[in-house]
């Protein structure tokens, strides 16, 4: 494929590119930039950390499961490119020096970008700007104390008005389409094809198992195919909106949801990472099926010109296989607006409060009227070999008084509904013994109680 | 005088704009080659076939070897010869290296490793404790005991004897950089690495090895390391090797690292322990005798497993006298990765057994813990031995809790905790304090030496050089503070060096906390030399003795004359005064003997204190820390920033030991937590919210460099703070009088929390 780009404020044209070249490598092998690092290749530390600017604004990203491809027509920018064209370092780099936030140094550029990029789109929390990058020398106290300090300063003026790409646009690609209708015709014409929206789990296939992957169709340029609707009845999501931009718009009616999303991976991940990926590659532990399936939502399939609905949780078939036909593809999921306001609420359990894999995720959206259960949605991941709804529970539920009583007797229906696994995450038995759990905090929650140690301060 | 500074880290400019270089950074030539290993795929089980053909057919792929191939010894061991660099006949654990890849990149070479068949019959493989136990499968022929007095006698004279037992999880050092070295084969036959590696003698050594070399053929350069943490003791070795042995073949460079998951499966790790513990104690919970059994899973070869347990067993005290005493160590050989150094080096676990003691005693007797460890310190006036006879002097922990019980609110904090979880149903709180008593010196006494290169150039700009190694731990700056401060110059005119075996030879590995001790001696004494020796050139034209010469503030000061630094740089060249010495340092007054467990291994003791406060959801077992407070003693410290850096890290890394970072073999032997997003280090929003570090005004009561004290590995034991609050909050699910012991293992993530507080409603 053949791409351009601006690295570091420098007009970059490569052609013939292999279209699973990752970012990283090239930057390190090809262009000699080594300042970012690899540490895991597989978007779990932060090393690799770069900053990527277009037409949406500036955000950083894991370079190791990031694609060529995928900065076409965007602007890159490395550590090597923080500095003033005359050498003057930046805030965020003046205060790790002053504040101790470098030892083995290995991480620091990832952090050092990871934070130039927040401070460019106003992020003011640094644990969910820093949850991606990873730090095994410092216990993160002097990081944050540099990221305080530098937050404290503005944007140097050489980065507050980076160009979104090069004056010359992206180069064009047979697979690189930019309108819905074209993907959908090369869909049909290669439906073998990889879609590769933001790589955040294709490029471990490429990084770890070595496969290939070609011929490959990114979507992430469509930007029809990125748009967030929000209708008065219903919020379409389309399936190549980054779950950062969903956690945005969803953060005013669901609260909860935006609060989880929060620990979905990390800043880096979220920002590349789709809704439609979560939900096409079928994951069982993916956090965001389980939250749309309480919420009702509809998932809007095409495959050509034809295009079918189904709701969300119909389209986990079992563990690995999805309702697709081949040629087709997720273009939206759709979400009732008027479904769950001021009950829904979805809790996340893993081992490590941010960036972990859930080892269970349970999302609740029950109705109440006159005191008794009118309506139940109670869905999970991380029990099933596919995001699963509640049924039994839900039953268990239904015209009942909501009352501590009711959802103490509908716990056991959480064994008639799951047969969870053992694994590195989590037994089986903490899995099930958590996920009925989680339904009386849900009540405890509602009720407004504490249940949360993150609410609890010393 | 620049010591005593709390100056920057000396690469923090590097590091921050992405210029330091590590080793795959630095600019190779394009005919440099890559390397990755097959492995295998079973834990235990004897080679039957091997059909590497694919492997050599796979694009880019220059050679392949298998251990028929190597030329010499194949072997990456430490000492006990028992570690083959590929697998010869027999495999021991899963992922264990056959057969080696030499391509032209670093992903040809990953991709053809993986097309290897290697046929293995399966054996049983020994994996747990308990299956090892069984097999009777021991190091040194079976467990190893040292003890004092009679406990047999004194235990039943007790009022209460207090048992239990607590698995203790081992810990993947996750350095930021994994494994990397670099060969390039020399005109001569000679071999020059760069290698990520905390001892690069033992590097030098083993290559020399594999080519049948002379140590002076092979030359081991270190400038940084991406983090160590002591995973780059010994577990660079097999790199380094396997670089050398393909670049001696080949002619060419070769360059070798691993994918991370390669690193993850590939290396040792921190030992897990099982600690099976009696102790017997009077009515008000002073210790009359202690039994401790400490199983310690070993992995498939010794490595530095020995010292490892050794030092575990000479923390089974901690900070308390115990009269009558017994540990018995079981070094359990097991079909797993070898357990290697990591920080602490066993210390950890040996406090572990004795800290959960002092926490059960205080639990049973319905007492503080606190109050059980106060009563239970050595005497910090009449001066008692430790188990394994060493007198404990310098004991300043009493005065150190005492200050910092009183400046973090211990008592207040702990009634407000107690009222607090009267009023919460799903959520208690907890807190603990535990100190830490931690001897140091490499017990291998030998190994408690260093030497130094200083040159002064005729321009007064200054070299160091010694044979520590940087790995973040800011110990080339305190050195750079300690040749400044002897020459009386800026640090701007000294220039620190890459750690180098043709410069400093012989050298120990930069490991057991005494990076700074022994080689900011070495370099002092290279720089008094020096000093000597400018004074004895300049003093006569002033009329003075040599010893009134004074350096100070970039001059050289005889009587009322004054040069700068650089004119009597200069002034010696031209008086041919040689300007370059090397310096040597050997720890003085240690003695150990391990057959008996009797001597005196520690130059001295480092000591410190912490204090966590946390929160338990007992729905789910989630849980937070909420407060640390810290005390700890640095002697005068060389540099406060790089101190207090290494203790708030030392922290943050001890409590993720202890609560997020789980290692799961499955049934196999199979590492299932062989990646970032399988193991959980901490993360950023893991750090204590409110995190007070402060550092004990003293200085070491010993001679030492600057009256400093070593920091390395201490602050990592205050992270059973952490752990011990956790028991605290799950403690108050259960009923306030009698209730059981919360039996905490570790590491406790939240499933363990949940189980325990649990086992407490129940």
């Amino acid at each position: 494929m053949d791409i351009a780009f601006l690295l570091n404020g420098e007009t970059v044209s490569l052609t013939g590119v292999d279209p699973t070249t990752t970012v990283l490598d090239w930057l390190r092998e090809g262009r000699g930039l080594t300042g970012t690092k690899e540490g895991c290749n597989e978007g779990d530390c932060g090393a690799c950390t770069v900053m990527v600017t277009d037409d949406t604004g500036t955000r950083a990203l894991n370079g190791c499961i990031l694609f060529l491809p995928q900065i076409n027509g965007k602007t890159l920018t490395t550590v090597e490119g923080l500095a003033s064209p005359t050498g003057d370092m930046h805030p965020v780099q003046t205060a790790m020096v002053e504040h101790h936030g470098s030892q083995c140094g290995f991480c620091t550029p990832g952090f050092v970008v990871s934070l130039a990029a927040g401070q460019i789109a106003g992020e003011t929390n640094h644990d969910r700007q820093l949850a991606g990058n990873l730090c095994r020398c410092t216990g993160y106290a002097p990081i944050i104390r540099a990221a305080e300090n530098a937050a404290r300063r503005p944007v140097p003026k050489w980065l507050r008005e980076l160009p979104p790409g090069p004056a010359t646009g992206p180069m064009p690609n047979d697979f690189q389409p930019s309108t819905v209708a074209a993907l959908a015709e090369l869909r049909m014409t290669y439906p073998q094809a990889t879609i590769v929206a933001g790589a955040t789990d294709v490029g471990l296939w490429v990084n770890k198992q070595h496969r290939d992957i070609a011929p490959v169709i990114f979507v992430s340029q469509i930007e029809e195919l990125r748009r967030i609707e929000m209708a008065p009845y219903m919020i379409r999501v389309g399936a190549a909106a980054s779950v950062e931009a969903l956690r945005l718009a969803i953060a005013p009616l669901h609260p909860s949801f935006a609060a989880m999303l929060d620990r979905f991976a990390s800043a880096q991940v979220r920002a590349a990472a789709t809704v439609g990926g979560n939900i096409a590659n079928g994951s069982p532990i993916g956090d965001t099926p389980p939250a749309l399936i309480a919420l009702g939502a509809t998932l809007q399939l095409r495959r050509g010109d034809d295009m079918r609905e189904m709701p969300l949780e119909d389209f986990f078939l079992e563990y690995g296989k999805q309702d697709l036909a081949e040629g087709e593809f997720v273009e939206a999921v759709v979400i009732p607006r008027d479904s769950g306001p001021n009950r829904f609420r979805v809790y996340k359990l893993s081992k490590r409060f941010d960036q972990d894999i859930s080892a269970v995720l349970g999302a609740f959206n029950v109705g109440v009227e006159n005191g008794r259960v009118t309506s139940a949605r109670i869905a999970f991941g991380g029990m099933a070999g596919v995001p699963k709804r509640a049924e039994a529970v839900e039953a268990a539920l239904m015209s009942k008084p909501w009352t501590m009583e009711t959802v103490r007797e509908a716990k056991w229906a959480f064994a008639a509904d799951f047969k969870p696994m053992s694994d590195m995450r989590a037994s089986a038995t903490y899995r099930l013994e958590t996920a009925a759990n989680l339904l009386e905090r849900y009540f405890l929650d509602l009720e407004g109680q504490l249940t949360s140690v993150r609410e609890v301060r010393a | 005088m620049s010591v005593g500074k709390p100056l920057p880290h000396d690469s923090g400019p590097l590091h921050v704009t992405g210029a330091a270089y590590y080793i795959d950074d630095v600019p190779v030539p394009a005919n440099c080659l890559h390397l990755a290993f097959g492995t295998s795929h079973v834990a235990r089980g004897i080679i039957t076939a091997m059909d590497l053909s694919d492997v050599r057919q796979s694009p880019g792929v220059v050679a392949v070897l298998t251990a028929a191939d190597l030329p010499h010894v194949n072997d990456i061991s430490t000492a006990a010869h028992d570690e083959p660099l590929l697998a010869e006949g027999e495999v021991r654990y899963h992922m264990q290296p056959i057969f080696l890849v030499v391509a032209t990149s670093h992903r040809a070479a990953r991709v053809a490793a993986a097309r290897g068949k290697v046929e293995i019959e399966e054996k049983t493989p020994i994996l747990t404790i308990d299956e090892a136990l069984a097999a009777k499968s021991y190091f040194e022929g079976g467990p190893i005991t040292w003890s004092r007095g009679d406990v047999a006698a004194a235990m039943p004279e007790a009022a209460r004897v207090i048992e239990g037992e607590i698995e203790i999880g081992g810990q993947e050092h996750f350095y930021l950089e994994g494994q990397i070295s670099l060969a390039t084969p020399q005109d001569n036959g000679d071999m020059v690495l760069l290698t990520s590696t905390q001892h690069p003698t033992e590097i030098q050594h083993k290559v020399a090895e594999a080519l049948a070399l002379p140590f002076h053929a092979i030359r081991v350069e270190t400038r940084r390391m991406g983090g160590g943490f002591g995973g780059k003791e010994s577990q660079g070795n097999a790199l380094a090797i396997a670089c050398a042995i393909a670049a001696a073949a080949t002619g060419r460079p070769c360059k070798m690292r691993y994918d991370r998951d390669d690193d993850m499966a590939i290396t040792g790790k921190r030992h897990d322990f099982r600690i099976a513990y009696k102790a017997g104690v009077t009515p008000e919970g002073k210790l009359v005798a202690v039994e401790f059994d400490q199983f310690v899973r070993c992995g498939w070869s010794a490595d530095l497993s020995l010292p490892v347990a050794d030092r575990a067993m000479l923390h089974a005290d901690n900070a308390y006298f115990v009269p009558h005493i017994r540990i018995t160590s079981h070094r359990l050989k097991t079909n797993t990765a070898s357990a290697t150094a990591f920080r602490g080096f066993g210390g950890p676990q040996g406090i572990m057994g004795i800290e959960r003691v002092m926490d059960h005693i205080g639990h049973t007797l319905g007492r503080d813990p606190l109050e059980i460890r106060q009563i239970n310190f050595y005497n910090k006036r009449r001066v008692q031995e430790t188990p394994y006879g060493q007198p404990v002097r310098g004991f300043i922990l009493p005065d150190m809790v005492k200050a910092l019980a009183k400046t973090a609110d211990y008592a207040g904090r702990k009634a407000a905790i107690a009222e607090w979880n009267a009023g919460n149903d799903v959520v208690k709180k907890g807190i603990a304090l535990t100190p830490v008593k931690f001897g140091i010196s490499f017990t291998l006494t030998h190994l408690n030496q260093a030497g130094a290169l200083v040159n002064v150039y005729a321009d007064g700009s200054v070299t160091i050089n010694h044979g520590g190694t940087e790995m973040g731990q800011g110990l080339f700056q305190k050195v750079a503070q300690v040749a400044a401060t002897g020459f009386g110059i800026g640090m701007d005119r000294v220039r620190i060096t890459a750690t180098d075996t043709g410069k400093v030879p012989n050298t120990s590995a930069t490991a057991a906390s005494s990076g700074s001790d022994l080689n900011g001696m070495a370099v002092a004494n290279a720089v008094d030399e020096i000093r000597r020796r400018m004074a004895r050139l300049v003093g006569p034209m002033a009329d003075v003795r040599p010893k009134a010469v004074e350096f100070a503030r970039g001059k050289v000061i005889a009587g009322d004359k004054v040069w700068r630094f650089a004119e009597v740089a200069r002034m010696c060249h031209e008086n041919r005064v040689s300007l370059s010495s090397t310096g040597f340092y050997a720890t003085p007054e240690i003695s150990w003997d391990r057959t008996i467990g009797k001597g005196h291994p520690f130059y001295y003791f480092a000591h410190g204190a912490a204090i966590t406060e946390v929160a338990v959801d007992r729905l789910t077992g989630e849980n937070r820390i909420l407060r640390v407070d810290i005390l700890h003693d640095v002697g005068k410290s060389l540099n406060p920033a790089i101190d207090v850096g290494q203790i708030e890290g030392g922290y943050v890394q001890g409590a993720g030991w202890l609560t997020t970072e789980e290692l799961v073999w499955d049934h196999k032997g199979v590492l299932r937590t062989h990646a970032p997003s399988t193991y959980k280090i901490p993360a950023c929003s893991d750090r204590p919210e409110v995190f007070n570090v402060a550092l004990w005004d003293g200085e070491n009561h010993v001679p030492s460099i600057y009256r400093s004290k070593a920091v390395g590995e201490p602050p990592l034991m205050l992270g059973i703070s952490a752990f011990l609050a956790l028991s605290d909050a799950i403690g108050a699910f259960g009923p306030t009088e009698n209730g059981a012991y919360p039996d905490l293992d570790a590491p406790a993530t939240p499933e363990r929390v949940f189980h325990a507080a649990q086992r407490m409603l129940t």
